[in-house]
């Protein structure tokens, strides 16, 4: 057990003497939970809009300061004219034009109907999106409102409830993906890499001839990136928590198990990708391809699996961390409990443990 | 009594046979000399005996113990330093010891006895808190082997332990290892620096998955009628094995 106390403390050694990769899997954790939390944003907030009413009724004047009275919008000019449109685009000083037929008012008292165009900047297809959907929903409102005027009958009011996130803070969204990248990227790349090196260097062959077993290497190897990776959770979660009011609404206890489980998983591909690769690049390189890019990409972290074209879907299936997202945004933001999530559990736990079976064979066979 | 009994060796990897059939034995203290070109099966044949690569047939004994059954107790009783060196460069020279010391599982106070009376022999006392980086090739090198018969092992296998370092150390080097050897460490040494073979009690040559000669170094020149171990070396590994067995025939023949 001395034996293997002080090859855990070696690799300890390694971690904390290169100061710049510590500096790296300290530093990006809260570097990226900052940019993600402040600058990446799927709400938008004073969005610049110009409005072209022509009529100025009554109608046109309740529908604008609905408009102006939502903090989604911020009014760069009125106009009575459908002139300089483009121009306005063009030079980005408005990304919304609405504009109401001449007549509004009137038009709708006698014909019923009234036309109002709202124009938008695709340009940001996101962003021309989520304005577009702001403006439809307050003409809604409007338009509801009239319907359901003094005139009696039924009154149908939708109460919309926006569940769990009402702010709709995109913060929620990513500090879950965020832990599960950042465990991909220590767990499985940092390991890949550690072994790797010793590969390379020719310490893994002295190693493998020392009585130390095959399992106590690649244990003593991965313990002290297991410490690191629940460190790192731990600060993530409190930052969201202290800068983001990010909640923690189910078992914390929990979580952290899941965590465990999560980085098990991690790990062992970590261990697999080194046992297939001779020098830390190849190793680095497959690391980020392979793992990183998924996990981004394809496990639902900032694009939602749902919208995937089906084969994508599919493939999403096999990335670790679409299941984990699924498990850390029940348990954080919908305070769901184990029984709602143990599905889940249960294929992350497969996977691992296929992971690990494969690893530990290839490990045998390609060194020993 | 033989400390390495050899008999018969094979590995095959697919339809390429690295060693064929390989029969030799080393005497407990020897400086043994297992030389080769490079491909010649040298590296696959010691990679059997320390247990990382499982042979294909024959018999093999380390220090009394089966390879094929007894990998551990092998382990524990063999020492070995690659033409790499492999210390840890980030490390420094006192924890690169203790490391090596551990996981032969010495204890803490052996490790402390052994680190004070190796740092003083090799005269690395002053740098034994100096990373291993900032050292020179040479005493790298020197504490490599030191490192690796820490534990006291019955055989010490190198592996081409001079590989790019200059004629000097190497001189020294060898020093360490007749050092070795005076307190009974049988040493197996692999190397393509026929000087070297001078050195060994007794070499073997590799051409091509077999042993084509073994013997004391003078031995072998005689039978082949020539001066150096160079030139044996060269009609051996030249010629092949059919010119081999000629030249041997004439030798003993003249």
């Amino acid at each position: 057990m001395n034996a293997f106390r002080g090859f855990v403390l070696k690799e300890f050694y390694h971690i904390l003497r290169d100061r710049r990769t510590l500096v790296i899997l300290f530093g990006m954790p809260v570097i990226q939970l900052v940019l993600f939390g402040f600058a990446i944003r799927n709400e938008v907030n004073d969005v610049r809009v110009l409005l072209v009413d022509p009529s100025g009724d009554y109608v046109t004047q309740a529908i604008k300061s609905e408009v102006l009275a939502s903090p989604y919008f911020e009014g760069v000019g009125h106009q009575t004219r459908e002139i300089g449109i483009e121009r306005t685009f063009q030079k980005g000083r408005a990304k919304e034009a609405i504009i109401f037929e001449p007549d509004f008012a009137h038009r709708l008292a006698h014909e019923g109907v009234a036309r109002v165009q709202v124009l938008t900047d695709a340009s940001d297809p996101n962003t021309a999106n989520t304005i577009l959907a702001y403006t439809t929903s307050i003409l809604q409102d409007y338009r509801r409102r009239l319907a359901s005027g003094p005139p009696g009958g039924v009154r149908i009011v939708p109460e919309v409830r926006m569940r769990y996130n009402p702010e709709l803070k995109s913060v929620f969204l990513f500090v879950p993906g965020l832990i599960a990248l950042i465990l991909m990227l220590v767990c499985a790349l940092m390991t890949s890499i550690t072994i790797t090196r010793e590969k390379e260097t020719g310490t893994m062959e002295v190693l493998l001839v020392s009585p130390l077993k095959p399992a106590q290497i690649i244990v003593g190897k991965v313990i002290p990136y297991l410490v690191i990776s629940l460190a790192i959770v731990s600060v993530i979660l409190t930052l969201a928590r202290a800068v983001f009011q990010v909640p923690m609404r189910g078992s914390l206890t929990l979580l952290m198990l899941e965590c465990l489980l999560f980085i098990a998983c991690a790990l062992s591909l970590g261990i697999l990708i080194s046992t297939r690769s001779r020098t830390q690049q190849t190793a680095m390189m497959v690391s980020l391809s392979g793992l990183l890019l998924p996990t981004v990409i394809l496990s639902g972290f900032i694009f939602p699996v749902s919208s995937m074209p089906v084969p994508l879907q599919m493939v999403s299936h096999i990335v670790p961390a679409k299941w984990f997202l699924i498990i850390v945004r029940g348990l954080m933001i919908k305070g769901v409990s184990f029984a709602d999530i143990w599905q889940e559990t249960l294929v992350l736990a497969g996977m691992t443990l296929f992971f690990l079976a494969v690893s530990v064979r290839n490990f045998n066979d390609r060194l020993a | 009594m033989a400390i390495i009994e050899v008999n018969r060796l094979t590995r095959a990897f697919g339809d390429f046979i690295a060693v064929k059939e390989v029969t030799f034995s080393v005497e407990r203290g020897e400086i043994f000399g297992f030389l080769g070109a490079n491909g010649a099966g040298k590296t696959t044949c010691i990679r059997m005996l320390i247990g990382l690569l499982a042979p294909t047939s024959g018999e093999a004994r380390v220090a009394g113990f089966d390879v094929y059954t007894q990998p551990e107790q092998i382990k524990r009783n063999i020492g070995y330093m690659s033409q790499r060196f492999s210390l840890y460069e980030d490390l420094t020279v006192r924890e690169n010891i203790r490391f090596y010391g551990g996981i032969y599982g010495l204890s803490n106070r052996a490790i402390k006895e052994k680190t004070a009376e190796l740092l003083e022999e090799l005269g690395l006392t002053g740098v034994r808190d100096e990373r291993i980086r900032s050292l020179p090739l040479g005493w790298r090198q020197k504490l490599a082997f030191s490192v690796a018969i820490l534990h006291d092992p019955e055989i010490v296998f190198l592996d081409e332990p001079t590989g790019g370092v200059d004629p000097i150390i190497r001189r020294q080097f060898w020093d360490l290892i007749y050092e070795a050897s005076a307190q009974g460490v049988t040493v197996f040494v692999t190397t393509h620096y026929m000087d070297e073979a001078e050195y060994c009690d007794r070499v073997s040559i590799m051409v091509d998955g077999r042993i084509e000669a073994i013997g004391p170094p003078g031995e072998l020149k005689r039978k082949f009628g020539v001066d150096t171990m160079n030139e044996v070396f060269l009609r051996l590994a030249r010629g092949g094995a059919e010119t081999a067995a000629e030249t041997a025939a004439q030798g003993g023949g003249g």
